[in-house]
């Protein structure tokens, strides 16, 4: 049992003492393991703009190559998109643009996409979700093959009228029981591409001024 | 006649498991256990948080103010988690990225202040970690059988995503089962009815084992 039983002043001091320690003792724990985290996301971030690149090649250190722009309209958020640069030989061989579905079935859907110098795209990811398991979450890469019906295709194949889902008359595979994600997805995926295009002499400037672009 | 120790480790184990006969901590139970490879994670970081938590109250059993005890408990909780959290996040960056804001919550599963209260604060160190052992375990045997029905049932496979636990060598335990799987069992619904399925399994062991040992029992009476 407890041999003492302070109160009042007495117990407030020692709670504080052991607030104390035990705000050193995470401080200690959040310094060993800072760099290593800080490691661990960087890496994923780059795997995962590896991914969204296909199978083009490119020499520079993708992850840390980044700009922003702030594109409400065809990037599907308010704040500041990221945009990374693939570069080839000192130039832009290819874009990664963070672009947001804002319409999922289970609110925003976020995005990865990729599209090469001329205007094709290389490949997209999801990134964040909260889409229904078993429904859609066959958007997920890991779960399905669907998100890569995108590969290779741009503004002009297919033509506008048929960058829809089947069910609305176009050319991208819809989801059984799951129209509403994939719906959205493909919208943003266009978006993304629209956005590529009034903004290419920018995006493909390999030498930009600044670290954000003014969009278009 | 089963020492101290045994029955320390048994009692959260089996008679009051936290999420089968307490039903504590079933909130990070219910969200993460849709595949075993969540849960089993889930599992193991909230046992170390209860062994560790356990141990540390029973060492300081005699000098913590009683008046602000649950504070200091939630206090030495939140920090193991915030330990834990940190070394998955550097060493299972993966799996940390799965389970997300659920390691965070391990801090709210009451079945942790409940051992520091009930157990540590009164109990020697080997003892209390002994029993922080058996609930942290019998928290993941539930978690790790809930997360294995639901993902056989949702998905029809099993062991997906080892590989963030055991490293990539480990991904090929991953099984395909034939067919597609019902979606109720990866949906919320799906976990209440699954953990419901074991609190009956439970309750019917013990009801069979309580029936054979009442007839052991007349049986013994009678030969007397
Ligand atoms: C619990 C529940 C979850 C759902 N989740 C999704 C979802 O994540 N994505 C989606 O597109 N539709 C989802 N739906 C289905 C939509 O309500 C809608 O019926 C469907 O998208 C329309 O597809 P259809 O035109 O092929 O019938 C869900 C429905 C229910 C009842």
């Amino acid at each position: 049992m407890v041999a003492s039983e302070p109160r009042g002043w007495p117990a407030a001091i020692f709670a504080t003492a052991v607030a104390a320690v035990a705000a050193t003792l995470l401080s200690l724990s959040f310094e060993m393991n800072r760099a290593r985290i800080a490691e661990n996301r960087q890496a994923r971030l780059a795997a995962r703009l590896d991914d969204v690149l296909g199978d083009l090649e490119y020499d520079n250190d993708i992850a840390t190559a980044h700009r922003q722009v702030v594109a409400p309209e065809l990037l599907g958020s308010g704040d500041p998109a990221d945009i990374y640069v693939a570069k080839r030989d000192g130039t832009v061989a290819a874009v990664v643009l963070s672009a947001v579905a804002p319409n999922g079935y289970n609110g925003p859907i976020e995005l990865l996409v990729g599209i090469d110098n001329s205007g094709h795209i290389t490949g997209v990811r999801v990134t964040y979700h909260r889409e229904t398991p078993g429904l859609g979450d066959a958007i997920e890469a890991d779960r399905s093959d669907w998100i890569q019906g995108f590969d290779a295709a741009s503004l002009v194949q297919p033509s506008a009228d048929q960058w829809r889902v089947t069910k609305d008359g176009g050319q991208f595979d819809t989801i059984t029981g799951a129209t509403v994600t994939p719906r959205a997805v493909t919208e943003a995926v266009r978006k993304a591409l629209v956005f590529f295009r009034d903004n290419q002499v920018s995006l493909l400037d390999p030498e930009p001024n600044g670290t954000t672009l003014d969009a278009q | 006649m089963p020492s101290r120790l045994y029955n320390a480790a048994t009692e959260g184990l089996w008679r009051n498991n936290p999420a089968l006969v307490q039903l504590l901590g079933i909130c990070p139970l219910l969200a993460v256990t849709t595949t075993l490879v969540n849960g089993l994670a889930l599992g193991l970081a909230t046992t170390f948080v209860i062994v560790a938590t356990n141990g540390l109250v029973a060492l300081s059993r005699r000098w913590i103010a009683r008046a602000v005890r649950i504070l200091v408990f939630v206090l030495i909780i939140a920090s193991f988690v915030t330990i834990v959290d940190q070394l998955m996040n550097a060493f299972l960056h993966d799996l940390h990225e799965t389970l997300g804001l659920f390691i965070p919550l391990i801090v709210t599963n009451c079945a942790i202040l409940a051992q520091a209260e009930t157990v540590a604060s009164k109990q020697a160190i080997g003892v209390a970690m002994i029993s922080g052992l058996g609930v942290g375990m019998g928290f993941t045997a539930v978690l790790v059988m809930l997360g294995a029905l639901r993902e056989i049932v949702g998905y029809g496979t099993l062991f997906n995503g080892i590989e963030q636990l055991f490293g990539i060598s480990a991904s090929g335990l991953t099984i395909d089962l034939p067919g597609t799987g019902l979606l109720v069992a990866a949906l919320p619904p799906g976990a209440f009815f699954g953990l419901a399925a074991l609190v009956a399994l439970k309750n019917i062991v013990d009801a069979r084992r309580h029936d054979r040992s009442s007839v052991m029992e007349a049986a013994h009476d009678k030969a007397q």
